[in-house]
């Protein structure tokens, strides 16, 4: 859960970072009303906002029912409803093993080329082209090995059967609720993290780039944001580790995370207050001091090596 | 060819003429601003189409809004099918949103003029530079004005108590000179020999001045989120100095149980930290001491604020050059006084901005409330109103006057800080 809002909290939170500081003035003003927004408010309010979208607004399955019906599902595969969101879940058939050993093989040809590009690039000076070949590398062998294979892996759409959906993979509107709220919550104190961090480096290195002839983009990703991400890896943890706190508020949704089960069922069941909270703090000190570690060497690894 | 003659020259200055219509006003920023690559055309036109349609989206529902109508059922039939919103759950329940359901409503105004005071109380703390000092001694006096304002009672509670303060300080004062330890010591002990004393007689003066006692269960809605907010705020800043103090200090053991007490409590989440106060926190407690809820999500959430305060400040010490410390004691301060004097005032003005971040963060998750059953403004919404056969289905309405309110109060914090960072910048930049 928390893996999930963190990943997405990231993306959110550096592409509204950079836009923030975009020469392009609406997408600056939109950006800075997103991020006060979801600053200013509680998350609770968000994730309850979200529920209700989740849970009040979207149609109920009978909904998708007889001729008629007033609902319809996205491309025919994604249903959403006020029970939860049905998608289409893989089925794994014989070999289909294979495919995804050969897609890992994959992901690992397409970091060798990269590595291998930029050794070309410092040794040489010839510049391989990076992007398409990286994603021929990736998606090509595993496609052809899918259908050398016949096809193994399968896709069991959901489909209307009584009262609800069957088949397919179920989630929980509460589940998106939370994940959502909290991605975009913590993706709004990420961007300013992110900003901060840009507007740390200072100018002289952009008009640096600029005066050796690099493209806005290049400047971006092969200038700032190495320097930037100095300034923002720790209150990146600090953010990461609260939204791990914070996922605690699955509770208030009726999502059964580790809070719903330790601190309400079993509490309520055993009567034993003490050691049920006891190691629910015990539960998220572990994972709150596991990230810190993770990210702490991380951290390390990156810092300008000193002396 | 003769240099001497040439074919044309000038002999008239041109009159200045203005610049290009493309060059100027509204076009020019335009095309700097929104159109100054294709890129950037794109960008503009696709995020001026997401904004057009929100406002489509959205302009309808709130001007179609019904302000006046006793039902949501009521309100759907008046709307005859058009998109709308029905503030009319706002009108008709205001009351219930901010105060909770069960403040007796003849008593509003005692609230409402304990918020009026808070700013009147607060504002030479945060506009000191600007307003006499004087004015200081209100803000001292106001914890004990809006306890006796809100909770009611005789007014000899909140007086004795102020008594007590006073005598802690004046011992304070006096002790000083001996040693530091001693004077807080000491202070403590004589307001604790002065509670004590008010406490007998207290009693009997039960009918003085006394204003319609309010349980704290009875209290609700927005006001307890303002209350928890202020309370644990400026309750937690003397415990987060200590704490960073006790964080630094070379004695090993306050160290430790200092860092101990910091990283278990920044470790956990709040909401564990309130179950500790709904059903934990009674085991402690001698038998037959009876808190109520709020007293004890009060301690809870003071103590989950210091530590984070204690951190901030803990910032602003480190940040602080060796070379004040040294200078410190080279004038022969003792510790107290180098911090009082020297150290505290720069590492406080330092840590100001992350002081209110954590001020902010902390009155947003007041709401968490909410969830063990104090019926705050997330809980109002959630339990009486929502659950009310008038208003079951209104949810944008009250959901966004919550979000609202939370954003006008941490925008403003958020500005006024920004404000006096600004003030306080003697750097020049």
């Amino acid at each position: 859960m928390a893996g999930l809002g963190c990943l997405t909290a990231t993306v959110l939170g550096v592409i509204a970072g950079v836009l923030r500081l975009s020469p392009n003035w609406l997408v600056r003003k939109l950006m800075a009303g997103y991020v006060e927004a979801f600053r200013n408010v509680p998350v609770l309010i968000w994730i309850l906002i979200i529920f209700t979208v989740m849970t009040a607004v979207m149609p109920a399955p009978s909904a998708f029912r007889g001729d008629n019906a007033t609902s319809s599902m996205l491309l025919g595969a994604v249903a959403f409803t006020n029970r939860g969101v049905y998608v289409p879940s893989p089925v794994w058939g014989p070999g289909s093993m294979v495919v995804v050993l050969t897609f890992l093989a994959s992901i690992a040809g397409m970091f060798y080329y990269r590595h291998y590009a930029t050794r070309l690039l410092y040794d040489t000076g010839r510049l391989l082209p990076m992007g398409w070949p990286s994603l021929v590398i990736l998606f090509v062998p595993s496609l052809i090995i899918f259908f050398v294979m016949g096809q193994p892996i399968t896709l069991d759409y959901p489909s209307l059967q009584g009262f609800n959906f069957a088949g397919g993979l179920h989630i929980r509107g509460s589940l998106i609720a939370l994940w959502f709220a909290l991605a975009i919550y913590t993706g709004a104190f990420i961007a300013e993290n992110v900003r901060a961090g840009i507007q740390a480096v200072s100018k002289g290195q952009t008009e640096a780039a600029a005066a050796l002839g690099m493209r806005p983009n290049r400047i971006m990703n092969l200038v700032i944001l190495p320097q930037a991400l100095r300034v923002i890896i720790p209150p990146l943890i600090s953010q990461y580790l609260n939204l791990t706190k914070n996922s605690s508020l699955a509770i208030a949704v009726g999502y059964m995370d580790v809070t719903g089960t330790l601190g309400g069922i079993t509490l309520n069941q055993t009567g034993r207050a003490i050691e049920c909270v006891l190691l629910l703090m015990l539960f998220y000190l572990a994972i709150s001091l596991g990230i810190s570690a993770v990210m702490n060497l991380y951290n390390n690894s990156i810092k300008l090596k000193e002396r | 060819m003769s240099r001497n003659t040439p074919a044309f020259v000038r002999s008239r200055m041109l009159p200045e003429s203005p610049p290009p219509v493309a060059d100027t006003g509204a076009i020019r920023w335009l095309r700097e601003n929104l159109f100054s690559s294709v890129g950037n055309t794109i960008l503009t036109l696709v995020s001026a189409y997401v904004v057009v349609r929100i406002l489509f989206w959205a302009a309808p529902w709130f001007f179609n809004g019904i302000w006046d109508s006793p039902s949501l059922s009521a309100c759907r039939e008046m709307l005859d099918g058009r998109t709308g919103a029905c503030f009319a759950v706002l009108t008709e329940r205001w009351n219930q949103l901010l105060y909770g359901f069960k403040y007796p409503s003849e008593l509003y105004w005692r609230p409402t003029l304990a918020f009026v005071l808070l700013f009147v109380a607060i504002a030479p703390v945060l506009f000191i530079k600007y307003l006499p000092r004087q004015m200081l001694v209100f803000t001292g006096l106001y914890p004990f004005i809006a306890y006796w304002l809100i909770w009611g009672g005789s007014v000899t509670v909140p007086v004795f108590a102020l008594v007590g303060v006073l005598a802690g300080a004046v011992v304070y004062r006096r002790v000083l000179t001996v040693s530091a330890g001693v004077a807080v010591l000491a202070g403590i002990i004589a307001a604790m020999v002065v509670w004590w004393a008010a406490g007998r007689v207290t009693a009997s003066m039960e009918g003085v001045f006394a204003l319609e006692p309010v349980a704290s269960r009875d209290m609700g809605g927005f006001m307890i989120n303002l209350m928890l907010g202020v309370i644990c705020v400026s309750l937690s800043l003397p415990f987060g100095i200590l704490l960073a103090l006790g964080r630094r200090s070379s004695m090993p053991i306050i160290k430790w149980i200092c860092v101990m007490f910091i990283e278990f409590i920044r470790g956990v989440p709040l909401i564990t930290l309130l179950f500790v106060a709904n059903v934990v926190l009674a085991y402690f407690l001698p038998p037959g001491t009876n808190f109520d809820l709020i007293l004890r999500v009060i301690i809870m959430i003071t103590m989950f604020a210091s530590a984070y305060i204690a951190e901030v400040i803990r910032g602003g010490l480190a940040a602080l050059p060796r070379g004040q410390y040294e200078a410190a004691d080279s004038l022969g301060l003792d510790y107290a006084q180098a911090m009082q004097f020297v150290i505290l005032p720069q590492a406080l003005k330092i840590s100001i901005p992350g002081i209110v971040n954590v001020a902010v963060g902390l009155f947003k998750d007041t709401t968490l409330v909410s969830i063990i059953s104090i019926f705050d403004i997330v809980g109002m919404i959630r339990g009486p109103i929502l659950a009310s056969t008038e208003w079951n289905g209104v949810y944008w309405e009250l959901y966004g006057f919550a979000a609202l309110l939370f954003f006008i109060t941490c925008y403003g914090i958020s500005q006024y800080s920004q404000w006096l960072e600004r003030q306080l910048q003697t750097d020049h930049r």
